[in-house]
């Protein structure tokens, strides 16, 4: 029993990797007044980049790099469309979702399954410390002991933190200030886009060393549901996820029971879905959305 | 003012056509050269309409056996994929194909598409339809197919059965339709027929592509003690090369993605089913039928990749020669494996 929670708990702490990445990126973003829609796309994109790039060069590090590369692009592009021209923020993020899908799709068969193959690479693994908590990822090492207090940090305390909220509280007020809007939110969609790569790369380069479509399977707007969970917080937000992947864990355990072997396995699987939504049902009204949530900012 | 509201139309048009050329169903062809290769003998058109895509192994191993074909140049081959399963985009594509590319045969699959392709069908009965379906072949044009690798799956079992120490087998499936099911259900009945403690863990992830769920679901089968895995899916052959277990593949011969571990595979072969019907159409002779048997064992549809002795741990002789022994009687038509649909359980025992 006391294993099998090992097990479970383990395996949270991989499933959470990716979603906790982009849902703290998306946090970032949103924090400047920026929805971005395109996390779906930016994990994809990242996650093919990464691993066509790992294949080539034969280095994962090269790999993660170029995927980090791919991120930062996909955002400036996304940054210039919604803060620059003060295009629709779901249309552009939408649309930068579709793109990003679409053009890995199309670049994954023209390299790679014509002949019917598909793209891998000896992947990352785990470091074991110990246990099947502690067998995991440098990427989940890294996530959880680094970027998260970093990201704290980043929101919380320093200068930088301060302005993304303010613009994305009251653009005018800030840019009275002295505050550079356009470019505060550059920045935060730049990191936020950073942190979804990250994920999206840590899914191919580490987890699964292999790139089939559909790679992400939604696990963006996953992500994008937790920050709304998290009402925009760090702490509630990592709760999310760590419900999520707990409920996900632990589904795939409670299939194997002989005793819940014939309980129909789509009702497991909805589970970690049902968790989030009964949580967000519970805690989730008069969520306190960003004050300049999807307004472009122009001076006037 | 009006101008950059200008810039931003265009800027989102750009972005949104972008995204619509990309996504919108991709094509390939084979140059259509000639109606007749060197020798004299007629070399068939065939266009095929996949509502998924290449990638996916299904219709990849459709694709591949014409690809082959015509890089041999023996037909022409074009196809479209990822048309879906939006109300009336099969359709659409298939009486286009029929008028434009007004091929001798097509090919693809039907399924969540089933009523427009024979309704297409019908129109053109000049054209020889072979459809990937779960129905039956309907008069005067249109052919079904399947695949059916439940017997080297029973064989893949046999093997799985007797390598096995913990007597726990893990299985991840895609989503539990009928040819999910018959393949998974025949893996566990061959693992039972040579060992009747076995239990078998079975996880279906609800897609047909998402490894890291596959992975994921495969190592909590190892945690609940599962030492051999049968990959259904994509994603289960790395959970099993990362913690050092024997594997099984699925629907194409899977090795390469780890030598160490895979010891065979459940391997559908198209080319059987290709070859009678260009024979077919070729004579002149061309009816509606299912093209079942083409896809099973006796006729060389389905086999069992080559057994990979040098996995880790190797695989005893004996073990090799009782799988050999079944497959041949399978072969011979002496034993007939069960075909079981149902969704199997999440925990199985005899």
């Amino acid at each position: 029993m006391i294993e099998v929670t090992q097990e479970i708990i383990g395996a949270s702490l991989r499933i959470a990797t990716p979603l906790a990445l982009a849902a703290l990126g998306e946090l970032v973003t949103e924090k400047s007044g920026v929805l971005n829609l395109g996390v779906e796309g930016i994990m994809y994109g990242s996650a093919f980049v990464g691993i066509a790039t790992a294949a080539q060069t034969g280095s994962l590090t090269t790999g993660l790099i170029a995927a980090l590369v791919t991120g930062a692009a996909a955002g400036l592009i996304f940054a210039f469309l919604t803060v620059t021209l003060g295009v629709n923020q779901h249309v552009a993020g939408l649309g930068l979702t579709l793109f990003m899908i679409s053009f890995s799709n199309s670049a994954n068969r023209i390299m790679f399954t014509a002949d019917g193959g598909q793209v891998s690479v000896d992947p990352w693994r785990p470091f074991n410390f110990g246990g099947p908590i502690f067998s995991q990822y440098w990427i989940t090492y890294a996530t959880f002991l680094i970027i998260v207090p970093l990201t704290w940090w980043l929101m919380r305390r320093s200068g930088l933190g301060l302005k993304i909220r303010a613009v994305g509280e009251n653009p005018e007020a800030a840019d009275v200030a002295g505050i550079n809007v356009t470019k505060t939110r550059y920045t935060a969609i730049l990191i936020g886009s950073l942190y979804m790569a990250a994920g999206g790369a840590f899914i191919t380069l580490a987890f699964v060393g292999s790139f089939t479509i559909n790679i992400i399977n939604g696990r963006g707007w996953v992500a994008l549901a937790l920050v709304i969970f998290g009402r925009w917080k760090i702490g509630r937000l990592l709760a999310g996820a760590a419900l999520f992947s707990l409920v996900n864990a632990g589904q795939l355990q409670l299939r194997l029971l002989p005793s819940f072997s014939d309980v129909p396995f789509e009702i497991l699987l909805a589970l970690p879905y049902l968790a989030v939504i009964v949580g967000l049902a519970v805690s989730g009204r008069n969520v306190p959305y960003p004050g300049a949530y999807l307004k472009p900012y122009k001076r006037h | 003012m009006k101008k950059s509201r200008i810039g931003k139309a265009v800027a989102a048009l750009a972005l949104a056509g972008f995204a619509l050329a990309a996504c919108g169903g991709n094509t390939g062809s084979d140059e259509a050269t000639t109606d007749t290769a060197a020798g004299g003998s007629e070399v068939l058109s065939v266009v095929a309409a996949y509502s998924s895509a290449i990638e996916e192994p299904w219709d990849g191993v459709i694709h591949e056996a014409l690809q082959e074909l015509a890089d041999a140049g023996e037909i022409t081959y074009k196809y479209i994929d990822k048309i879906g399963y939006a109300s009336g985009a099969f359709e659409r594509t298939l009486r286009q194909i029929a008028e434009e590319d007004k091929p001798a045969i097509i090919m693809g699959d039907s399924f969540g598409n089933e009523e427009s392709a024979r309704k297409v069908a019908l129109d053109y009965p000049g054209i020889a339809f072979v459809m990937g379906s779960g129905g039956g072949p309907a008069e005067p044009n249109f052919s079904v197919f399947d695949n059916w690798i439940h017997e080297p799956a029973y064989v893949s079992g046999v093997l799985a059965g007797s390598l096995t120490k913990t007597n726990i087998l893990g299985i991840v499936g895609g989503i539990p339709v009928p040819e999910v099911n018959r393949i998974v259900n025949a893996f566990i009945a061959g693992a039972q027929s040579v060992n009747p403690n076995i239990q078998a863990k079975v996880n279906f992830i609800n897609s047909w592509f998402d490894p890291a769920a596959a992975k994921e679901a495969a190592l909590s089968q190892i945690s609940a003690g599962a030492d051999i895995l049968f990959a259904e899916r994509a994603g289960v052959i790395e959970a099993a090369a990362e913690k050092g277990l024997l594997v099984f593949g699925n629907q194409m011969d899977q090795k390469a993605i780890s030598p160490e571990f895979v010891v065979t595979s459940n391997v559908w072969n198209m080319r059987p089913t290709v070859n009678y019907i260009l024979d077919q159409v070729k004579a002149g002779s061309y009816t509606a039928q299912d093209l079942k048997d083409f896809s099973m064992v006796a006729k060389g549809g389905a086999t069992l990749a080559e057994i990979n002795t040098g996995v880790t741990g190797g695989v005893p002789a004996d073990v090799v020669a009782k799988a050999q022994a079944v497959m041949d009687s399978i072969k011979s038509g002496v034993f007939r494996v069960d075909v079981n649909e149902g969704i199997p359980a999440g925990s199985v025992t005899k």
